[in-house]
């Protein structure tokens, strides 16, 4: 009998560990963060955290500046639309805009797409003993993460890298893990250049990749590049700084190599020409023009059109003609590219549409 | 009335468990409902995984789970089983303490410092000297169980991970469960002439087996939900290969990787329907170990 409490103690410690393996799932402790000045905040928004850092600079700066105090949890762009969509914050924020049946689905009617910054993505690599910035193509970066080419010194590789001298190992393609508005640009970069990537992977923020393996966040892949030579992954820009990556230089529609860069994405932007009635819910990668840089997006404030608060209305426009206008100026210093000036102009005029009053 | 109020109060603690457990497995059916409606039983052996084209199945997550987490179990059994054998028949009281002390405390380091171990230490560690050890130097590269590209986040590194993570309660039961094993035990086995091996092969373990299996049942239920550090390490890839140098996915790390930028309900859906399915082989698990432990139990002659 003296085995039974030895069997009592077993399981009652078995049954105490189930609620250890739930610890550790998917946190948003830097949302958490975040949102420590909840109390007494004017305006609530939620979504990308792509962007978090220069909203938190505009957010930080306009409460010194006006006393509106402006509280984001960037818990990503997907909770920030389904946000958005209940009514629980004010303001959304997201890398990729709206799909159509995502607007459909808002309690609020009408959502505008506010433009803020442009995103850069970078190519970057590992390979120790390469000196100049490696040249590639929208084709040879969709047959690598096709898993077409699987080598360096590949002959297509080597052909827009004349001089360089490639090693012979094999490539590891490093990608995003979760779902993410880095790889919403990405793919819709590889689409618009690729038949095979289009019909393939395809366009969104998570895809089925052919090849590769993934990493958790921008510091996850570039953590992962950083370590591994042979690695190639995309990164937003300002990691390629912080971890010291060598970034590709890419080919533009204009079929020069540009690198990317602030500068660069905004001649994208400039370079894309929209139509004056557009809605911005538009891609600028692969934009026309010598100097653009052919992997740049957009990142969005979503607000609703029709506002039920007036008050929140007012402050939430005044705040967003101040980022437009001020807040631009930060923007290269932490890697984002500011609007073209034009842009600027025609969303100030677009500010004004948005009307209080309820929708429904 | 002070006995019955006492009795009703410890009734109701005691029925919100089960309560408690029945909403959480009707939530998560219910949520997943629409993923295993659509795809079918079809859910759990279709290995594809594309939310561009809507379409899921859990394969390559389950296969994920169960392979690292019986890789960690390989590793860890028999290292535990060692420790607790050295601490409870051989180590002096002034080592047992402080050792003892320092595995008990590798199950209070949170999953995630274990996971940035892992990045930091493990995964260069694998890739720079055991993956080449097995591949050149015992020229096992063309085996499956070797072959591919050796990148460092595998499954090997994430058993791995998990082996170090699972070790602490499979060496903590087994220290108590042959601490418990009854002075007349041994004294019985070295009377009949048994060196001090023999006496701990043939007398002690067998005794305190199915104690032993208990704690390793409690190691695998914490390798099958661990998220964080494997999420880390695995190299999160929704494939089935039989390569441990390969990279994988477990259930729970997709669910954690893939839940806040989800934004198809059909995603969201098929996420759900995963804990589902990692909620049914928790239950399994223990189901099977309460019996392995009862029957072991009655079997066992003391």
């Amino acid at each position: 009998m003296t085995r039974w409490p030895i069997l009592a103690a077993v399981l009652a410690t078995w049954a105490c560990s189930s609620d250890s393996s739930k610890k550790g799932s998917a946190d948003t402790s830097h949302a958490a963060a975040a949102t420590s000045t909840t109390s007494g905040a004017d305006l609530t928004g939620a979504g990308a955290t792509f962007p978090k850092p220069i909203y938190d600079k505009w957010f930080h700066d306009y409460a010194a500046k006006t006393g509106v105090k402006i509280n984001y949890q960037a818990n990503g762009s997907g909770a920030g639309i389904r946000q958005l969509s209940d009514e629980t914050v004010d303001f959304g924020a997201s890398d990729a805009p709206m799909s159509d049946s995502e607007m459909a689905k808002a309690k609020g009617g009408p959502i505008m797409h506010i433009p803020t910054v442009i995103g850069v993505v970078a190519i970057s690599y590992n390979l120790p003993g390469v000196r100049q910035p490696l040249k590639l193509t929208g084709g040879l970066i969709a047959d690598i993460f096709l898993g077409k080419i699987t080598k360096w010194n590949d002959q297509r590789i080597a052909a827009v890298n004349q001089g360089v001298t490639l090693p012979a190992s094999d490539i590891l393609v490093v990608h995003r893990s979760e779902g993410s508005g880095t790889t919403y640009i990405f793919s819709d970069y590889l689409s618009a250049v690729s038949p095979a990537w289009k019909s393939g992977p395809g366009k969104g923020k998570e895809l089925q990749w052919p090849v590769g393996l993934g990493g958790q966040g921008n510091p996850g892949v570039a953590g992962q590049v950083k370590q591994t030579p042979g690695a190639i992954g995309y990164v937003e820009l300002a990691y390629v700084k912080q971890n010291n990556l060598s970034a590709a230089l890419l080919q533009n529609a204009a079929g020069q190599f540009v690198a990317p860069s602030a500068a660069s994405a905004t001649a994208a932007a400039e370079a894309a020409k929209l139509p004056p009635n557009t809605d911005y819910r538009v891609s600028i990668v692969n934009a026309p023009g010598a100097a653009a840089y052919p992997i740049a997006s957009f990142t969005y404030l979503l607000v609703y059109k029709n506002q039920p608060d007036a008050t929140k209305a007012k402050k939430l426009t005044d705040f967003i003609r101040w980022a437009l206008a001020d807040g631009e100026k930060d923007a290269s210093a932490l890697d984002y590219a500011p609007l073209p000036g034009v842009l600027v102009s025609r969303l100030m005029t677009r500010l004004d549409s948005i009307a209080p009053g309820p929708a429904r | 009335m002070g006995d019955r109020a006492y009795r009703w109060i410890t009734t109701g603690f005691a029925l919100v468990i089960p309560v408690l457990l029945g909403l959480i497995a009707i939530s998560v059916f219910s949520a997943g409902w629409p993923a295993l409606h659509k795809f079918g039983l079809g859910f759990f052996t279709s290995s594809d995984w594309d939310p561009v084209n809507e379409k899921f199945g859990a394969a390559p997550a389950i296969f994920g789970t169960i392979v690292s987490s019986a890789i960690a179990l390989i590793i860890a059994t028999p290292l535990a089983i060692g420790v607790a054998v050295f601490l409870s028949e051989f180590a002096p009281r002034w080592v047992r303490q402080p050792i003892a002390f320092l595995v008990d405390l590798l199950a209070a380091i949170p999953s995630v410092v274990y996971g940035l171990w892992g990045i930091l230490v493990l995964v260069p560690f694998l890739r720079t000297y055991v993956m080449p050890f097995f591949k050149e130097t015992l020229h096992l590269g063309d085996t499956p169980l070797f072959a591919g590209a050796a990148y460092g986040p595998s499954m090997l590194a994430a058993g791995s991970i998990l082996a170090i993570m699972v070790l602490p309660f499979i060496s903590a039961v087994t220290r108590e469960v042959l601490l418990a094993v009854p002075r007349s035990q041994r004294e019985a086995a070295l009377a009949l002439g048994a060196t001090r091996w023999e006496m701990i092969w043939d007398a002690v373990l067998p005794y305190a087996r199915s104690g032993i299996i208990g704690g390793v049942i409690l190691g695998l239920g914490r390798a099958l939900g661990e998220t964080m550090a494997v999420t880390m390490v695995i190299g999160n890839r929704h494939e089935i290969s039989a390569s441990l140098f390969a990279p994988g996915y477990t259930m729970a790390s997709q669910i954690a990787n893939e839940f806040s930028e989800a934004t198809t309900d059909l995603h969201v859906s098929s996420l759900m329907a995963v804990g589902a399915g990692l909620f049914v082989i928790t239950v399994i698990v223990n189901v099977i170990a309460r019996w392995l432990v009862w029957r072991m139990g009655r079997n066992q002659v003391a």
